[in-house]
């Protein structure tokens, strides 16, 4: 049964798209600790944690795309799944600190200190724990969708008032992050790590095995999307996203599909979170701005949604040209950003992937009808052109369809 | 309650209303076991509004609607409704248009709906040969690997009544099944849908008389929300009353 699944799960697309990130995995940290400074092909190591950083972006994006892109469900809500995860990977690392803060406090956190706390609050406990933490990074962002999304499907909450309840969700979070008396550091967050797992934080090679994490978390994000998206149960989020009625008619539980998509979803959001949170060295609420969540759709927009490859493009794309705009034009930034994001709904609605596929596309079907001018393609042929394509595309007219 | 013993669907003294406008009222219809029943009747008379409440989309202000002689169907949701075997074709085709023919019928499959079940599902052999069977069923085993999409509006209907088929249901509700088709599409769906009936109850809403006719079953005339008359096609359009409500128009 699973291997059944595993085997759909493993189609051509997607068995390039892990083989890459798993190579990345292995070549950019060697390319780091191995190649001298200096040397060519060497890659510095300020470089590895930025692109650690997009790397978990793009599971970010990954993630939203299973919502979005293959459920209809425009959450703008899920940097507050990253960030949740985040906080518990930083909550880890606040423990680890133990006596090396300025107030050389053994159990309490400096900002506790600093506000005359006497003990350690009861949800910081276990978070000395490595894998206690971990655990709370699934399961936190994952039990707060699973609630939330019980409640928002069952009253059936829809389209754009679903939209607006998930950015009241992580607006909510951030005002709530950002009072002292929560005991997360308040606006200053949690910072000034020092370990993880007994490494430094900071070191060389602690950045690299992250940075490794970090590829292999998304290669295997990128094979449990496409179980899901290539099973029956991924053909019917599709259906959902086009016809949800109809599909409730068929006799499917249309709440639990949504439910399943966006709890897999918070817990793909919540581990890239937690992979973000050591390779920047902080998290504080400003990551569940409203405008994070938002700007986590336009990555997924750009790299074209409903698609596996998209949203990871997306991420790193857009990212690549915040950095360089903050550094060069930090001005112009939100400008470019909204620019882009206009720019692609209406001219590219089905993103860079969909760009890429109708040029291909449209170069294969002028090739078959070289070939055989009056004839039309085949059931067989029309199928390939159609399997070439996006397997979800977005209903009418947006793709190219097979010449007939 | 005795009534109600031996039919497929007993909807009685069944009332609903929008903002104080009757859409049904007093309305009671019956039918048995793989019995053929016609809806027809003029605009606005509570055809689709009976379909909404029967499926469980729409629950009634009165009245008592029964599924198999026992099940109450307006306790329950849409998806629970159509597990017990009630299968609704729209009078708008909705086919799922980015999916292929094939998995539009793989996915109205009679299966377990669970999410699980669904996630790691494999088609067994049994499956594929009763999907080939539905599509030569309804011709379009050679389109089978196309997108619902490019299929032509008669197409799509008969996708849909495939989809119908392949869930397997005791009691099929069909809305318009041959608008926009032509003549011979049409009297290629009676029969089709006459072979149904004579394994399944089918309820058929439609206005083309001569599809009726060649449907011939048992006719009922809704008028603002009740039963105006019934009896055979015949019969039904020699009433007055029809006449000067319905067909005279």
């Amino acid at each position: 049964m699973l291997t059944q699944a595993l085997f759909r799960a493993l189609d051509k697309k997607a068995v390039w798209v892990i083989g890459i990130f798993l190579a990345v995995a292995v070549l950019v940290p060697m390319a780091n600790l191995l190649i001298p400074a200096g040397q060519f092909g060497h890659v510095p190591t300020y470089m590895v944690s930025l692109m650690g950083k997009y790397l978990s972006y793009a599971i970010l994006a990954l993630a939203l795309d299973l919502v979005w892109g293959y459920c209809g469900i425009l959450s703008l809500g899920h940097g507050a799944f990253f960030a949740l995860g985040g906080y518990a990977m930083g909550m880890y690392l606040m423990r680890q600190i133990g006596t090396r803060g300025v107030y050389g406090h053994p159990v309490l956190p400096d900002f506790m200190v600093f506000l005359n706390w006497k003990e350690l609050p009861w949800y910081w406990f276990g978070f000395d724990n490595f894998w206690f933490a971990m655990a709370m990074v699934v399961s936190v962002p994952g039990l707060l969708a699973f609630v939330f999304g019980f409640f928002a499907f069952r009253s059936r909450v829809t389209g754009v008032y679903l939209s607006i309840i998930t950015q009241a969700m992580t607006f909510a979070l951030l005002l709530a992050f950002f009072r002292n008396d929560m005991g997360f550091g308040g606006n200053n967050g949690l910072t000034d790590f020092k370990d993880i797992l007994g490494s430094p934080v900071q070191a060389q090679s602690t950045r690299a095995a992250l940075f490794a994490a970090t590829a292999i978390a998304l290669a295997l994000s990128v094979l449990i999307c496409s179980l899901i998206v290539n099973s029956k149960l991924g053909k019917v989020m599709v259906a959902v996203r086009d016809a949800e009625s109809r599909t409730r008619f068929l006799g499917y539980p249309v709440e639990y599909v949504k439910l399943f998509a966006f709890t897999v979803s918070a817990v793909m959001a919540g581990i890239a979170g937690a992979l973000y949170v050591p390779q920047v060295g902080i998290i504080n609420p400003s990551e569940f701005e409203p405008g994070n969540s938002i700007e986590v759709v336009i990555w997924a927009a750009v790299g074209g949604r409903g698609t596996l490859i998209g949203p990871i493009i997306g991420a790193i794309v857009v990212n690549l040209g915040k950095s360089w705009f903050t550094t060069t034009l930090p001005d112009f930034w939100l400008f470019a950003l909204g620019t882009l994001f206009i720019f692609t709904t209406l001219f590219l609605p089905r993103g860079i992937v969909g760009l890429w596929s109708q040029v291909v596309g449209s170069r294969r079907t002028r090739r078959v009808s070289d070939a055989a001018p009056p004839a039309a393609p085949t059931p067989v042929q029309s199928a390939d052109i159609e399997r070439g394509e996006d397997p979800a595309s977005f209903g009418n007219g947006t793709q190219a369809k097979p010449a007939e | 309650m005795s009534t109600a013993t031996d039919t497929m669907l007993y909807l009685d003294g069944v009332s609903v209303a929008f903002d104080g406008f009757k859409a049904i009222n007093n309305l009671s219809i019956i039918v048995k076991p793989a019995e053929m029943l016609a809806i027809i009747g003029p605009n606005g008379a509570g055809k689709t509004t009976m379909m909404d409440i029967i499926t469980g989309k729409t629950s009634p202000d009165a009245g008592q609607v029964l599924f198999d002689g026992r099940t109450d169907l307006t306790r329950l949701d849409e998806a629970a409704i159509a597990n017990l075997g009630i299968g609704r074709k729209f009078q708008k085709p909705t086919v799922f248009e980015s999916h292929t023919v094939w998995d539009n019928l793989e996915m109205a499959l009679k299966k377990p709906r669970g999410i699980f079940a669904t996630l790691f599902y494999t088609a067994s052999d049994a499956d594929i040969a009763r999907i080939s069977e539905i599509l030569e069923t309804v011709r379009l085993i050679a389109r089978k690997d196309e997108l619902a999409a490019n299929l032509s509006h008669g197409q799509k209907q008969w996708l849909e009544i495939g989809m119908l088929l392949a869930q397997d249901p005791k009691l099929l509700l069909v809305d318009e099944p041959v608008a926009g088709m032509t003549d011979s599409e049409t009297e290629e769906t009676a029969k089709l849908l006459r072979e149904i009936a004579t394994t399944r109850s089918v309820v058929v809403v439609e206005h083309d008389m001569s599809f009726v006719r060649d449907l011939g079953s048992r006719v009922v005339c809704l008028a603002e929300g009740s039963v105006l008359a019934e009896g055979t096609l015949d019969q039904v359009s020699a009433n007055p009353v029809v006449i000067e409500r319905y067909l005279g128009r």
